[in-house]
């Protein structure tokens, strides 16, 4: 902040494409505020997300989305060594199950090209079984695409946020934006109990980011329409029976349900696409999780008998329209970025980069930083070294994840340390392995006393009988 | 053997004669055992801070009065146990974590510790790593993923180890002889449980225990499960439901998942064995042997849900022996097994999954097989090979009951090649 305390721009919203916003305004040498109304950041939309680094392959063509996730793509390739982030190179094969699917694939890969993602080739039956020995054999034909990822997504994002918090950037949690206004030079963005100023603001409001238009310009610019997923996550021990992204044929209301591995070693299943009112609903229901665990067995047989780890469920922030909704009032030095559904973690640095050059309207008057500081995120990554593999980890505190003491106690300070075991989760993987918990929950509640706000226990009033 | 080779404190600490993962009641014990018949170089494994397996965390149950010939509480049986291996000779080495066995037929495990990463190697290998409850998500339970959600073995860890108490008004799940135990463990912390809710028409656990939750006021719904926790930040409570779908909420500030215990097979799992689809466990052969990897033996829980502390420390005494055995003059080859199996519904597993037709080792194979129902059942139950009935009995026998057979008469009977089949010819 500057000493008459006005920052250049605030971001409103800390998922990922708040924090991919935040990084691109802070190197290109803005002084950024990041705004988040949850207790930690990364927990709304960007909380459940399949992990995936898109190429953009089946993106509708000539689209700002199309154009995002390649650039968003481009630039995560570039910047994820320096930044510390992963990158399993596991590919995707598109894998038809029926004559009709089958039909269709050309078409896709017609348009594949288009996008520009013009390694996409057709696989023959014997290559298909060789990427994954395990698939179902009755299968009608496919078509790989070699550069879908599979990326970490909560170190990303953490990642992006880090590296601005390294370069100036100020984030504030517990910080809903409850009302405001434009002066015709700056903005008053009002929180409880206090008031902040800034030049410009960025809506990354996600689920609610319709709520934010309506508060800051009186009328919101799309509608959120929120649409659920469910995920289930195989054990560790799944990974090898499947060593590559599984992608269904899309039908043309939904891309379907993926089966692919994780940065973490597991398998995944998901999502659902259930349209919903709530924007905070991510419950589960047993009925979808077990069909999702038999549409995954279906399509890898061998998956049938793996225990599961962990479910879960996301919640996209479709609009009534199908694109991304991004929309720059240059006369309110206000852009609304809205409609970023499950291709945001690919897209979220593409979208940094376009909204950064459609702010150039509303006129910027910085330059970028000579030689920003690249900070490290969490290395969470099983493809990456570890930190038990390390001196002095204090010891292992999650057994299945194998997290150490060290690695919770950096989660817990730091430029962004956790606030709730949520964001512990999400910084660490401390819970989130097969066992859920059974093994370290007590020595997590005594780690964590005094770091959240909903502590994991409180003192037990002892009673001997 | 002599203690010549024992390289104790100070010594190498990455060779070994047997190396036992995990150090709860059979772990400890096969490690006592094995140092008692003079194999020299014995450690055992522990990931936790301090050994002694889940008795360290359970403050009710009673134990010892076979291992120690007196009744004592989780912890001081725990602390017996470890000092009985540490008298034998046995390293018991914390904060030892394995994370993986690496490939070949000599045992070489990858293991983390404080002090970073390093590889061990062991001429035998004993898993001993226990049980765990079958968690929420595994159970693909429905509803929100508030806090305040956790199994017991998490409860007692938190309330008995640290002495904090997550939730006040919390409703318990199951009612396994261990759903009991986490209506105790509230009640020590101060919480007091809002329900028990049981989704099968009567309790699981046979005993006294079942007059708990009379005794301590907590109503009991039968017949009932839970179809979703609700909570953003915290369990703010439960919907049941009925056996004919009528659902109802309750309120509640937690839940504890009880039960359903499976063996912590991870290991096994990623080393690409199979494991027993009925038990979840690695197979064995009456030696507690792998059937995946002769250099590698498995007791006490890990071999199947659940015993008790004092079966698994006599399982870890037998294997012991099995192993100091291998050691010395070999054991028969694993390849002139002979299958166990079950032939299906209502027969969930048999324990072991293979037998020895030989009279070699008589001392050394189990006396009894293991078997489990899947529902309550009764009838004659025969263990017959090639159309060939071996042994029969009657049988009138719940799911949580432990079934077992005598295997004495059987590996008399048995012949080379093909698998004996455990059989149930229910009555009408």
């Amino acid at each position: 902040m500057t000493s008459n305390g006005l920052y250049d721009v605030a971001v409103i919203g800390a998922g990922v494409v708040g924090c991919a916003m935040a990084r691109r305004f802070t190197l290109d040498g803005a002084r950024v505020l990041v705004l988040e109304r949850a207790p930690d950041i990364l927990d709304g939309a960007s909380k459940g997300n399949s992990g995936i680094l898109h190429t953009g392959f089946d993106a509708p063509p000539d689209t700002l989305e199309q154009a995002c996730i390649a650039a968003g793509h481009q630039e995560y390739l570039k910047i994820r060594d320096r930044l510390g982030l992963p990158l399993r190179t596991t590919g995707a094969m598109v894998v038809a199950w029926t004559e009709a699917e089958a039909a269709r694939l050309p078409a896709l890969m017609e348009q594949a090209h288009r996008n520009g993602v013009t390694d996409v080739r057709p696989l023959d039956r014997a290559e298909i079984l060789e990427r994954a020995p395990h698939i179902n054999p009755a299968f009608h034909g496919g078509f790989l695409v070699p550069r879908e990822s599979v990326i970490d997504p909560w170190a990303a994002p953490t990642g992006y946020l880090l590296q601005a918090i390294a370069n100036g950037a100020h984030v504030d949690r517990n910080a809903p934006v409850q009302g405001g206004a434009f002066d015709g030079e700056t903005w008053r963005l009002d929180l409880p109990g206090r008031s902040v100023r800034t030049r410009s603001v960025i809506n990354c409001a996600g689920l609610y980011g319709d709520h934010v238009d309506q508060l800051l310009l009186g009328a919101p610019g799309f509608e959120i329409r929120p649409r659920k997923g469910q995920f289930v996550v195989f054990d560790k021990a799944a990974a090898r029976l499947l060593p590559t992204i599984l992608l269904p044929v899309p039908s043309p209301t939904t891309k379907g349900v993926v089966v692919c591995p994780t940065a973490y070693g597991n398998i995944l299943v998901g999502p659902t696409a259930e349209e919903q009112e709530s924007r905070a609903d991510a419950s589960v229901d047993g009925a979808t999780l077990a069909m999702l665990r038999e549409t995954a067995a279906r399509l890898v047989p061998a998956l049938a008998g793996q225990p599961i780890t962990a479910t879960y469920a996301g919640i996209r922030p479709a609009t009534e329209e199908k694109g991304y909704r991004i929309t720059p009032y240059p006369d309110r030095r206000y852009i609304s970025v809205g409609g970023i559904r499950s291709t945001g973690l690919t897209a979220a640095l593409g979208i940094a980069r376009h909204v950064a050059g459609l702010h150039r309207a509303c006129g910027t008057d910085w330059a970028p930083l000579a030689a920003p500081g690249w900070p490290a995120a969490p290395r969470l990554s099983e493809t990456d070294p570890r930190d038990w593999q390390d001196r002095d980890n204090g010891g292992i505190v999650c057994h299945c994840e194998l997290v150490t003491r060290r690695e919770i106690e950096a989660a817990l300070g730091g430029p962004l340390p956790a606030r709730s075991l949520g964001g512990l989760k999400r910084r660490t993987r401390a819970t989130m392995g097969r066992c859920q918990g059974f093994y370290c929950s007590g020595a997590l509640a005594e780690i964590t006393a005094g770091h959240f706000a909903a502590p994991l226990a409180d003192p037990a009033e002892d009673r001997h009988d | 053997m002599t203690d010549a080779g024992r390289t104790g404190p100070g010594g190498s600490d990455s060779e070994w004669d047997v190396i036992v993962i995990g150090g709860g009641p059979s772990g400890l014990s096969a490690a006592t055992r094995l140092r008692a018949l003079g194999v020299p170089r014995v450690a055992v494994l522990e990931r936790e801070v301090e050994a002694g397996g889940v008795p360290r965390h359970c403050g009710h149950s009673p134990y010892g009065l076979r291992e120690f010939g007196r009744l004592m509480g989780g912890r001081s049986y725990a602390a017996c146990l470890v000092e009985a291996a540490q008298a034998a000779g046995a390293e018991v080495l914390t904060q030892h974590t394995v994370v993986s066995f690496g490939p070949g037929p000599d045992p070489v495990l990858i293991v983390t510790t404080p002090s970073g990463a390093t590889l061990m190697t062991a001429r035998r290998v004993v898993l001993a790593t226990g049980i765990r409850e079958t968690s929420r998500a595994a159970r693909l339970l429905g509803g929100d993923r508030p806090l305040g959600v956790m199994s017991t073995g998490a409860l007692q860890a938190v309330v008995y180890l640290q002495r904090m108490t997550p939730f006040r008004r919390p409703v318990v799940l199951g009612t396994e002889l261990v759903s009991f135990s986490a209506l105790l463990t509230c009640r020590h912390a101060g919480a007091r449980p809002r329900a028990m809710i049981e989704p099968n028409d009567g309790l699981t656990a046979r005993g006294p225990a079942r007059l708990l939750p009379l005794a301590l006021g907590i109503p009991l719904h039968l017949g009932t499960d839970i179809a979703a926790i609700h909570g953003a930040t915290r369990v703010e409570g439960v919907t049941l439901r009925d056996r004919d779908g009528a659902t109802r909420t309750l309120d509640c500030d937690g839940a504890v998942i009880t039960g359903r215990f499976t063996p912590e097979a991870a290991l096994a799992r990623m080393a690409g064995w199979t494991v027993d689809p009925g038990t979840e466990g690695p197979r064995i052969d009456g030696f507690g042997r792998s059937l995946d990897h002769p250099a590698y033996f498995a007791t006490g829980n890990l071999r199947r849900p659940v015993e008790t502390a004092g079966w698994c420390w006599g399982e870890g005494q037998a294997t012991a022996a099995a192993v100091a055995a291998d050691l010395e003059r070999g054991l028969p080859p694993p390849d002139d097994a002979v299958p166990l199996t079950v032939a299906g519904d209502p027969l969930r597993y048999v324990v072991p999954q293979a037998i020895h037709p030989t009279a070699e080792t008589p001392d050394l194979m189990p006396e009894v097989a293991q078997l489990r129902l899947s529902r309550p059942a009764r009838g004659t139950l025969i263990a017959e090979q090639d159309g060939r009935t071996l042994w029969s009995r009657r049988l009138d026998s719940r799911p949580e009951r432990r079934i077992t057979v005598p295997l004495r008469p059987m590996i008399e009977a048995v012949e080379p090649g093909g698998p004996m089949t455990f059989r149930l010819r229910e009555a009408p």
